[in-house]
């Protein structure tokens, strides 16, 4: 077993373009989607890295490839040292244990014709090492106890259940295979605000209790900092900034990030009339036909010439801490949502 | 000059000390297969010209379902409205006759709905659309009514809007149909708006864009608006005043500087506390524990005492009225002295 602090995932150049083909009989490849377009970031063991992103810029892809879910067209996953991405058969089976993930709608997530104990215990039939046929039961009813549902309620329905306790069902489903990362894509959205809080408290509960580490994809940008070491902000399938939580929300040096968090509304009403907001204009552009150089550049009120030339890459830049990816990378105050 | 060939229609111009619209005790009813669903528990509350009143609470409380009452968009049966009466310039719409309800909807009340990919109809064009309020209920040509789309899709800031009129609306973003959803809406001029959740579907970015647009508008006509969400940080920002809804009543009704300063029923401070704080982190969140109530079985006495850190015996038998704190503040607490001065129960 590795300890805590220690590299168990690495992501590298990771692409994934989905084929646009035209034609019913004789399928042409048009162009491609460039869903996630050169990821790169590492995740150390108990760690939790947050991701943020418009609708469109390729978390939840990104989530699949990770999860093997998804093959990549190129680059890297490697998870303790192996490549996922390249792995079959029973390797690929014995790195998929490592890694699990909750799904963002607990209402559609679960199959309503099976038992909680059996959505539960549906990992053990793939993987019948972790926990031989007798002893189900016994650790699935663990499981429930673990986040905080009724032991005895194992054969009731996923109906019966609110969406707060569907989406701890599904965490406990995460959970039956003891991996060391768990992708959460977007696990409170679908939940009411009174029972949000409720499933982060459990999320960092059992990351304290398990060394989990989690990548956390979600667009509440206040959740997101609560729970995250570190924030990932994607845009049309690539990182554009990357840092520790209070470099990307006090510091962004990234224009998106700045506007990003500054059309975040801050649930305060004194000094409303005062705020500063950077609107952006426009809507992202599609991920078929991504601009040339930055892609942040059409809605950009920096850009410049150089930025239409040249892709900027993500780095540190002079004056920051942490990595952008902007020609002109300042770090910039920005009021908003705690 | 609008039509008014009716003369049960509301009248027009000065309100004096009459609010624009009013809810008055309230209550919808459903009739199910499992029984009677109370969704609204006598609601009130009231807006003025130019007011942005935010309602908020927890999914299944009845925001929608007292919006629907508003604009008479409600299928009845199931629905059925037992009690209460809701005041459009001092006329009970629950009175009127469903053709003078019809020319109240969409011309002088509107509503913009959550969804609007699904509001919006997939084999028209957009243009055809929105220029359908013009023919309708203004009897213009063809003609006219597209040239109005246009002016109109411009003034929502549709890019190259004569372009695009004749377009349909899976060619346009979720944000670009919520603008559409909104030209439609304000067609007419009305007097009342009322956005049902029309942000949450979208994306912050966007999300500000049309914050901005719905303010400017309002701005420019004097409207009412009815904002339903669920986002105290929208609410925040844009609410003069705010009614939050628990189990289908209203359990607080306040200006928005109060109720941010300090809340005084239980449900909302737990709301406001269980928003993620920077200097909180590593910490608990705040959570109200248990569970939404069920409407089939309603707890007795309160309906948040399951859940109330500030219960007493008595809220477990004896329902609290909306108590009044002062002439523009009410809390549906029994013990909302005790709230306001934050000792816990
Ligand atoms: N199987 C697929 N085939 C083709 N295109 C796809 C496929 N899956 C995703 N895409 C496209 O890839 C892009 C990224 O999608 P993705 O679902 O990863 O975004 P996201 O960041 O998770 O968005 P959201 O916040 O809306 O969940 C989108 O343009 C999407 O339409
Ligand atoms: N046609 C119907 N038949 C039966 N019950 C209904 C009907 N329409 C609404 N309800 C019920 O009325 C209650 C209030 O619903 P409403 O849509 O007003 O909630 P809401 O506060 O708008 O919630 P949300 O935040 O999820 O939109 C819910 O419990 C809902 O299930
Ligand atoms: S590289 Fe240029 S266009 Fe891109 S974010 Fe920086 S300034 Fe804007
Ligand atoms: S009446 Fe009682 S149970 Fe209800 S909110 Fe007030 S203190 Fe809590
Ligand atoms: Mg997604
Ligand atoms: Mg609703």
């Amino acid at each position: 077993m590795a300890t805590k602090g220690e590299r168990i995932l690495e992501v590298r150049d990771l692409v994934k373009h989905f084929p646009l083909t035209q034609g019913i009989l004789f399928k042409k490849q048009i162009g491609a989607i460039k869903a996630v377009d050169g990821v790169s970031f590492d995740l150390d063991r108990g760690e939790t890295l947050g991701i943020v992103g418009e609708s469109g810029c390729g978390k939840s892809t990104l989530a699949k490839l990770l999860m093997a879910l998804e093959r990549p067209t190129s680059g890297s996953v490697v998870i303790n040292g192996r490549d996922m991405a390249r792995a079959k058969g029973a390797e690929l089976k014995r790195m998929r244990r490592n890694i699990q993930m909750v799904m963002q709608d607990p209402y559609t997530s679960l199959n309503p014709r099976m038992t909680v104990g059996d959505i539960i215990g549906e990992p053990y039939d793939i993987h019948t090492e972790v926990a031989p046929k007798g002893d189900r039961g016994r650790k699935v009813q663990e499981l429930l106890e673990v986040v905080g549902l009724n032991p005895d309620h194992i054969n009731r329905y996923p109906h019966q259940f609110s969406g707060g306790q569907r989406q701890r069902i599904g965490i406990a489903r995460g959970l039956a295979l003891q991996p060391e990362i768990i992708v959460c894509d977007e696990p409170v959205s679908a939940l009411d605000v009174s029972i949000q809080a409720q499933v982060i408290n459990l999320l960092e509960r059992l990351q304290n209790e398990f060394g989990l580490a989690y990548i956390f994809i979600a667009h509440d940008l206040s959740v997101v900092r609560h729970i995250s070491d570190r924030v990932a902000v994607m845009y049309l399938g690539k990182i554009v900034e990357l840092g520790r939580d209070v470099e990307i929300y006090d510091k962004p040096a990234h224009p998106y990030t700045q506007a990003l968090l500054s059309a975040v509304p801050v649930p305060d009403p004194e000094g409303r009339e005062q705020r500063e907001r950077i609107i952006l204009q426009g809507d992202p552009p599609s991920p078929a036909n991504p601009p040339s150089g930055c892609r942040f550049r059409t809605r950009c009120w920096k850009a410049q010439e150089i930025c239409a030339e040249q892709e900027p890459l993500l780095e540190i830049r002079p004056g920051t801490r942490h990595e952008s990816a902007c020609h002109f990378a300042e770090t910039h105050d920005v009021v908003h949502a705690g | 000059m609008r039509k008014t060939s009716l003369d049960t229609l509301p009248a027009e111009g000065g309100l004096g000390d009459e609010p624009l619209l009013a809810v008055d005790n309230l209550h919808v009813e459903f009739a199910t297969r499992a029984g009677v669903v109370r969704a609204v528990n006598g609601v009130s509350y009231s807006l003025r010209p130019g007011e942005t009143l935010a309602v908020l609470g927890e999914s299944g409380s009845g925001k929608s379902v007292t919006a629907q009452a508003i604009m008479g968009i409600l299928d009845v049966p199931p629905a059925r409205i037992p009690k209460g009466e809701i005041r459009f310039r001092g006329t009970d719409l629950l009175k009127l006759s469903d053709e003078a309800r019809t020319q109240v909807r969409g011309q002088r009340i509107a509503m913009i709905f959550q969804d609007a990919l699904s509001a919006l109809n997939p084999v028209f064009t957009v243009g055809w659309q929105i220029s359908e309020m013009f023919r309708i209920h203004r009897g213009m040509s063809r003609r006219d009514a597209t040239a109005k789309a246009v002016e109109l899709m411009d003034r929502v800031r549709i890019p190259a809007a004569k372009q695009r009129v004749n377009d349909y609306p899976h060619q346009f973003s979720g944000g670009m149909r919520q603008r559409i959803m909104i030209a439609m809406s304000i067609a007419l001029d009305p007097e009342v708006l009322i956005a049902d959740e029309p942000t949450t579907a979208l994306d912050v970015t966007v999300q500000a864009q049309i914050m901005e647009l719905l303010a400017e508008l309002q701005r420019e006509s004097n409207m009412g608006m009815i904002l339903i969400t669920h986002d105290l940080g929208v609410v925040a920002d844009v609410a003069d005043k705010i009614s939050v809804m628990y189990g289908g009543r209203i359990v607080e009704n306040a200006p928005v500087h109060d109720i941010y300063q300090s809340p005084a029923h239980p449900y909302t401070k737990g709301l406001l506390e269980s928003i993620p704080r920077v200097d909180l982190k590593g910490q608990d969140l705040y959570a109200i524990k248990g569970l939404p109530p069920n409407l089939l079985d309603m707890p007795t006495g309160c309906a948040f005492h399951p859940r109330c850190p500030y219960r007493q015996d008595n809220c477990v038998t004896d329902s609290p009225p909306l108590y009044e704190i002062n002439a523009r503040r009410g809390s549906a607490c029994h013990y909302w002295r005790e709230v306001l001065d934050g000792d816990q129960g």
